[in-house]
């Protein structure tokens, strides 16, 4: 075992080519996996990692290319026969049922034979979940669950099944950064025994402290390969945007003037068994700051957010916008007092896919004079569109084409533009930059910043850590619907945000009402 | 391999050809339905879409039934657009028909220019008052309107037969179940002399019209857009939706109830049984037809007008039987969602895929 086994090629992947109709998502990609070797897959939104990582799990068959598997070419027609020759794949979004125990949801994907024995498969559960340091109570139901926990079920139910090649997709994005560390320890040791890693991801210093290698996409192809450890992250980040593209925004120190707007005792009763509900929120938020609250996705974002742009209706708690309780108003009416919104979802809830550019500004616009008497001003409608397009580099063919026809990043941009030319007191964004091109991002932290500079109050809600640092002069976390204290980012440490984002704020609360 | 596969932008061309292909599919179908039956297919075919429409008389009749179907589509429209599956356009129009009788024969002794305003808005009211039951069972207790507006189209059409051989039967009517014949203050305008065509086609096209200006022109008329594209935007942009969905089913409850009630003081001029020979469904066919824009909804209205007319004399001179009607207009709407399909999708040949050496699938997992 051990030294013959390192040098072995677990899989090579030869000239892969996968076409959607209007799309070619793998465009002749070569990648190489050792035994025992972590490697990174880089790359952003759109450059094709989830369709090569399907192509490696069975999901899609490849229209041309080789696939190597310890030496033979193979046809790998599905995911289960991906897993009967030894890959696991942990996909972003778990696949676990949560009405299930966590013994349950491992035996559904056993042959029969091995699933019923359940005292011996609970058994085997502590084995793998000791040995590697994650910590699992078989008994347990998926629902009671934190995320961190059930990614462990997932990983847990690859490691059963005697994988030598783990798939991870974006497995930190879910993460606190306590439970990142943890599972680092885990993939080190599993290396250590031989099992290969795929770790896709697009946070660079966590691919530099975690990987051996990294091969990096873009549009479809491979523009790199490279030893994560050894080069910095900004060339990292070169090969992964291309050269004409910048990758930081310098952001000046926040001026916060008087207070803008105030949550307090905010409450709202999910009915939904196993949705969040929001307890006892308190906020308050300063004319030309950014204020960040952190957490892990499902913790109460959206449900904050809809509380706040009014989509639903707390049971409890006021919202005071200098000084006016806004709580019981709809979303267009908050909107006429200056509040702006940018939900997580740009496409069906902050834009109509299948409606122009002109129509989705007046999706939110109408009360910039766009509509008089009840009828469309289609030419002012028009200019504010194009007005939009051009202040914030939206790349389109005008202001006719559809919503859905844009890029992530183009139509976050527009989004942002369209709420921003309407002069916002307030602007509560939702993960901004979430799957959008680095160029995107840049522009969109830019345009944040400038709005926050003219004196606007700005909420970000975001699960991407150095986005919240970057940009926020103050921070929070919200854990189970429970927001924390907000702390100044300069003095707050990032052990301490994600002792918050684990629920754990108690104690502060104490220290904060004696200081 | 034959494959449907789903187009990266819809087609738009396809979008209008499509009702004109299944027009002519229709056709070929047809022609070969009389050859089965042993009739002259041209000669049928001739009957069916050309010697309705070859005369003043023909086409004044053509208008006559328009008027009902444009009435019916135009408030249909307005629910479709918002994703309202209003299915209760017959039953609007026979409530329509129904209230405009009833005050009609109360009036039956009075003169005045007022008598026939009077009895047209009671008509509107019944459609309305129906209409608003579908929409409070959905904007209060999330009832599906599909299912709610078929049964209560069902429940219009007994309460009209009660009405008809009870309350409101003309006693002098030889036992007939029908009502007395209304006065000639509560009758409509007759539009060209000598014909049957009144002023309800006016009224048809008026409010083709208007629903036109609604969705090019209003911010109502959008937001029913945006409803009907994406829940959630709406919501998120602040869209009052339980307002506009009683906005659109009163608009649509109107429409139809002034069809009804134009049928019954128009060439009818009393309330009977069969006053609707389905124009309230015959509509459906027509909004999908002519795809929710106002000029495609008047050339699909007189072509499914001509079903009526031309089923009629295809059982007069051919002795066929009065479905064939209903065949021609099942037939028209299932070859238009047929072809509605290639809109999103298209046929593309698979060719077959290049098979790797699949001898080392089981390799098995190396031992670590």
């Amino acid at each position: 075992m051990g030294l013959c086994m390192t040098a072995a090629i677990r899989l090579k992947l030869e000239n892969i080519v996968k076409e959607y109709p209007g799309c070619r998502a793998n465009d002749g990609i070569d990648l190489t996996v050792e035994a025992g070797e972590i490697h990174a897959l880089l790359g952003e939104n759109g450059a094709g990692k989830s369709t090569l990582m399907k192509v490696i799990y069975g999901v899609v068959q490849p229209d041309e290319g080789r696939v190597v598997w310890n030496g033979h070419a193979v046809q790998v027609d599905n995911p289960a026969q991906a897993r009967r020759m030894g890959i696991g794949m942990v996909f972003q979004h778990f696949s676990l049922f949560e009405t299930l125990t966590v013994a349950e949801n491992i035996a559904l994907s056993l042959p029969p034979d091995e699933a019923r024995n359940r005292s011996q498969l609970n058994q085997r559960i502590n084995e793998v979940s000791e040995r590697y340091g994650m910590e699992l109570d078989p008994r347990r139901y998926i629902s009671t669950l934190s995320v961190g926990e059930r990614q462990r079920v997932e990983i847990v139910r690859c490691l059963i099944q005697e994988t030598t090649l783990l798939i991870l997709d974006e497995p930190t994005s879910v993460l606190t950064p306590q439970e990142v560390t943890s599972l680092f320890a885990t993939l080190r040791t599993l290396s250590k025994e031989g099992c290969s890693i795929l770790f896709i991801s697009h946070k660079l210093e966590e691919v530099r402290s975690l990987c051996h290698t990294a091969t990096v996409l873009r549009q479809g192809r491979v523009s790199g390969d490279c030893q994560p450890a050894e080069i910095s992250a900004s060339e990292i980040a070169r090969l992964m945007v291309g050269d004409d593209t910048p990758i930081s925004t310098r952001v000046t120190a926040a001026e916060p003037g008087e207070p803008l707007m105030e949550v307090s005792g905010l409450g709202w009763k999910s009915k939904d068994p196993f949705g969040t509900s929001l307890r006892n929120v308190n906020l308050d938020l300063h004319k030309g700051e950014i204020v960040g609250i952190a957490g892990v996705a499902g913790n109460g974002q959206d449900e904050l957010l809809k509380a706040l742009s009014g989509e639903i209706r707390a049971d409890a708690g006021t919202i005071c916008l200098s000084g006016q309780n806004i709580e019981t108003l709809f979303p267009d009416q908050r909107r006429k007092l200056g509040v702006a919104i940018v939900p997580e979802e740009r496409l069906g809830r902050g834009a109509v896919p299948d409606m122009s550019l002109a129509d989705n500004a007046l999706l939110t616009a109408s009360g910039q004079g766009l509509v008089e008497r009840g009828l469309i001003r289609s030419g002012r409608v028009r200019e504010f569109s194009r007005e939009v397009i051009r202040r914030f580099g939206v790349r389109c063919t005008g202001e006719n084409s559809t919503a859905g026809s844009l890029s992530g990043g183009n139509l976050q941009k527009y989004i942002i533009g369209r709420e921003a030319l309407q002069n916002p007191r307030l602007l509560v964004a939702s993960h901004p930059t979430w799957g959008v091109d680095v160029g995107s991002a840049v522009a969109i932290h830019e345009s944040l910043v400038k709005l926050r500079d003219e004196g606007a109050a700005i909420l970000l809600i975001s699960e991407d850590l150095d986005e919240l640092y970057q940009l926020c002069n103050r921070l929070g976390a919200l854990c189970d619907g429970r927001l924390s204290p907000l702390a100044p980012t300069s003095e707050l440490h990032i052990e301490q945000l994600g002792q918050w984002m684990a629920g754990e704020f108690e104690s502060t609360e104490v220290a904060h009402a004696v200081a | 391999m034959l494959l449907l596969e789903r187009r990266p932008v819809a087609s738009s061309v396809m979008r209008w050809a499509s009702p004109l292909l299944a027009l002519v599919l229709t056709v070929i179908t047809g022609f070969i339905l009389f050859m089965v039956v042993g009739k002259d297919p041209v000669e049928g075919l001739k009957f069916f879409f050309i010697t309705p429409i070859s005369d003043l008389p023909g086409l004044a009749e053509l208008g006559l039934k328009m008027a009902p179907l444009l009435l019916c589509a135009a408030g249909l429209t307005v629910c479709y657009k918002a994703k309202l599956w209003n299915i209760g356009a017959e039953g609007h129009f026979l409530m329509g028909a129904l209230g405009a009788s009833v005050m009609a024969v109360q009036l039956s002794a009075v003169n005045g220019f007022w008598v026939l305003p009077v009895v047209l808005l009671t008509g509107v009211l019944g459609g309305m008052i129906w209409a608003a039951i579908a929409a409070g069972l959905k904007t209060h207790l999330h009832c599906n309107e599909i299912l709610t507006t078929i049964m209560l189209n069902y429940i219009a059409l007994n309460l009209l037969l009660y009405t008809v051989h009870g309350p409101l039967k003309d006693p002098y009517g030889f036992g007939f179940p029908q009502s007395a014949m209304f006065s000639d203050s509560a009758l409509l305008p007759v539009l060209i002399e000598g014909t049957r065509l009144h002023l309800g086609l006016a009224f048809g096209l008026l409010a083709t019209v208007a629903v036109w200006v609604l969705f090019a022109r209003s911010f109502i008329g959008f937001q029913l857009n945006v409803i009907g594209q994406d829940h959630r935007a709406a919501a998120f942009a602040g869209f009052r939706v339980r307002k506009l969905t009683w906005f659109a089913f009163l608009v649509g409850g109107a429409t139809a109830g002034l069809a009804g009630a134009s049928e019954v003081t128009g060439p009818i001029g009393q309330l009977v049984p069969q006053v609707s020979p389905g124009y309230g469904y015959t509509a459906i066919i027509v909004v999908f037809l002519g795809r929710m824009h106002a000029v495609g909804i008047v050339a699909a209205s007189a072509l499914l007008a001509l079903t009526f007319i031309g089923g009629e004399i295809l059982q007069i001179a051919m002795q066929m039987p009065k479905a064939v009607t209903a065949l021609f207009q099942g037939l028209l709407l299932f070859y238009l969602l047929t072809c509605d399909a290639f809109i999103h999708y298209r046929v593309r040949l698979k060719k077959a895929a290049p098979q790797p050496t699949s001898a080392a699938v089981a390799a098995a997992p190396q031992e670590v």
